[in-house]
């Protein structure tokens, strides 16, 4: 199965800046361009079925259905602290929302060490790899419900 | 009496409120150190003055699994500029969960002019003291690093095995959902990097972030202290402790609390935790 082609490029262009400096202030201003979950998809307190498991920075992921049979992915991400949560909810909102639900659905979780390096606390690199996989999830799911 | 020292502490001076932090910006005896979880963190912006002691880089082994030897934190106290003199005070994000982490691998070289910042990085930006992006340029120093000493306050495999045998106190500082195996369970969760849930055999369940306050992420004072680990846990002053979670990173904030806010004079961190013990073969496991 085919990786999304934003997701593709994205990773690609992560990879000429192998500075690790320059990755993390990358990373830092793809995380400021984090926008929380908008009222008409959920309000807090959030489902707790929508709560990343394994995520200490208590992130939440929702899919919304475009008229074009793909998804929207919004994201909230409650520790005021949590950086690299919201620099990978942007990503992932960036690269795969409106993608083929099917290629959503076989992302593989290891991109976050494409992203991030390898350089990740176990705690963390659990956390953000859960967060792949719960939009993999969520997208699985809407193509099993279509197909139904 | 200062508000940290009212709180009762055995030895309180190891704790430093945000105003002693603030007041020390430009001491040249005083080496600020933050220490997170979140890789990103300290580039969004830190104290003024401080470096970063990165857990991943700075303070474990990149091959085998353990902490750096000798030379390792000989170059790494060179590189940020500390001399055996230099107090050396952390503070980082999740509660100081990973500040109480680098300490303790401090301890291990025996550098003992160490304190944490209470309330670690959230409560000096939420009371809008000043951050910034500028990293310092600190002079090397010419650090004279003691031998790792693990016989201390770190416990391996072999000596957790005997301390169950010889059903010594244990602290398993995990949420109850790892204490009794049913997360490594749940169908959504990742896999946790063992192969068994449960705990270690007549180990006591304390979730590390009890010892702090939500609010403001202080450390609670020594009196609600003594009733969570004494009271319920059931551990006495004079114990012989063994605390552990994953990797030993939430256990090195317990090994924190026990140790100087309670004044516990043997406490060790078993760094190896349930990522070695829930994959050991033939190994006993309570759930």
């Amino acid at each position: 199965m085919a990786v999304p082609e934003k997701l593709t490029q994205t990773l690609e262009m992560l990879e000429l800046v192998p500075d690790r400096s320059e990755r993390i202030q990358l990373l830092i201003d793809i995380a400021g361009r984090f926008e929380d979950v908008p009222p008409r998809i959920s309000r807090r307190p959030f489902p707790k079925e929508h709560q990343v498991p394994a995520c200490e920075s208590e992130a939440y992921v929702f899919g919304e259905e475009r008229p074009d049979g793909t998804l929207d992915f919004h994201f909230a991400v409650e520790n005021p602290q949590g950086v690299s949560a919201k620099a990978m909810a942007v990503l992932l909102d960036e690269t795969l929302s409106g993608a083929p639900p099917a290629q959503v659905a076989e992302v593989p979780q290891d991109i976050v060490y494409k992203v991030f390096g390898r350089e990740l606390s176990m705690g963390k690199s659990m956390g953000l790899m859960a967060m792949v996989g719960m939009v993999a999830t969520l997208a699985k799911k809407y193509e099993e419900r279509k197909g139904a | 009496m200062s508000e940290i020292e009212s709180r009762g502490y055995i030895h309180s001076d190891v704790l430093v409120s945000t105003d002693w932090v603030a007041s020390h910006l430009d001491d040249p005896g005083v080496r600020i150190i933050e220490s997170n979880e979140d890789p990103l963190l300290y580039s969004t912006g830190h104290i003024p003055g401080a470096v970063e002691v990165d857990w991943t880089r700075d303070l474990n082994d990149p091959v085998r699994r353990d902490y750096l030897g000798r030379e390792g934190f000989e170059a790494l106290m060179r590189r940020i500029g500390a001399t055996r003199d230099t107090t050396v005070v952390f503070y980082g994000d999740r509660n100081n969960w990973w500040a109480t982490y680098a300490f303790w691998v401090f301890q291990l070289f025996g550098h003992d002019k160490a304190k944490v910042m209470d309330g670690g990085r959230i409560k000096w930006v939420n009371e809008q003291r000043p951050l910034t992006r500028d990293v310092p340029k600190h002079p090397a120093s010419d650090y004279q690093a003691a031998e790792r000493d693990d016989k201390r306050i770190r416990a391996f495999r072999d000596e957790v095995l005997r301390h169950v045998e010889a059903k010594g106190p244990m602290i398993d500082v995990r949420s109850p959902a790892e204490y009794t195996g049913e997360r490594l369970h749940m169908p959504e969760y990742p896999n946790e990097g063992a192969l068994r849930g449960g705990h270690i055999p007549g180990a006591a369940n304390v979730p590390w972030a009890k010892a702090v306050n939500p609010d403001d992420g202080t450390f609670k004072p020594a009196q609600e202290l003594r009733a969570l680990y004494e009271s319920e846990a059931g551990l006495k002053a004079d114990d012989d402790v063994i605390v552990y979670c994953r990797i030993g990173e939430r256990s090195s904030h317990t090994w924190f609390v026990l140790t100087h806010l309670l004044g516990y004079e043997r406490v060790r961190n078993y760094d190896g935790s349930w990522t070695e013990w829930g994959n050991l073969v033939g190994v006993p496991i309570e759930r």
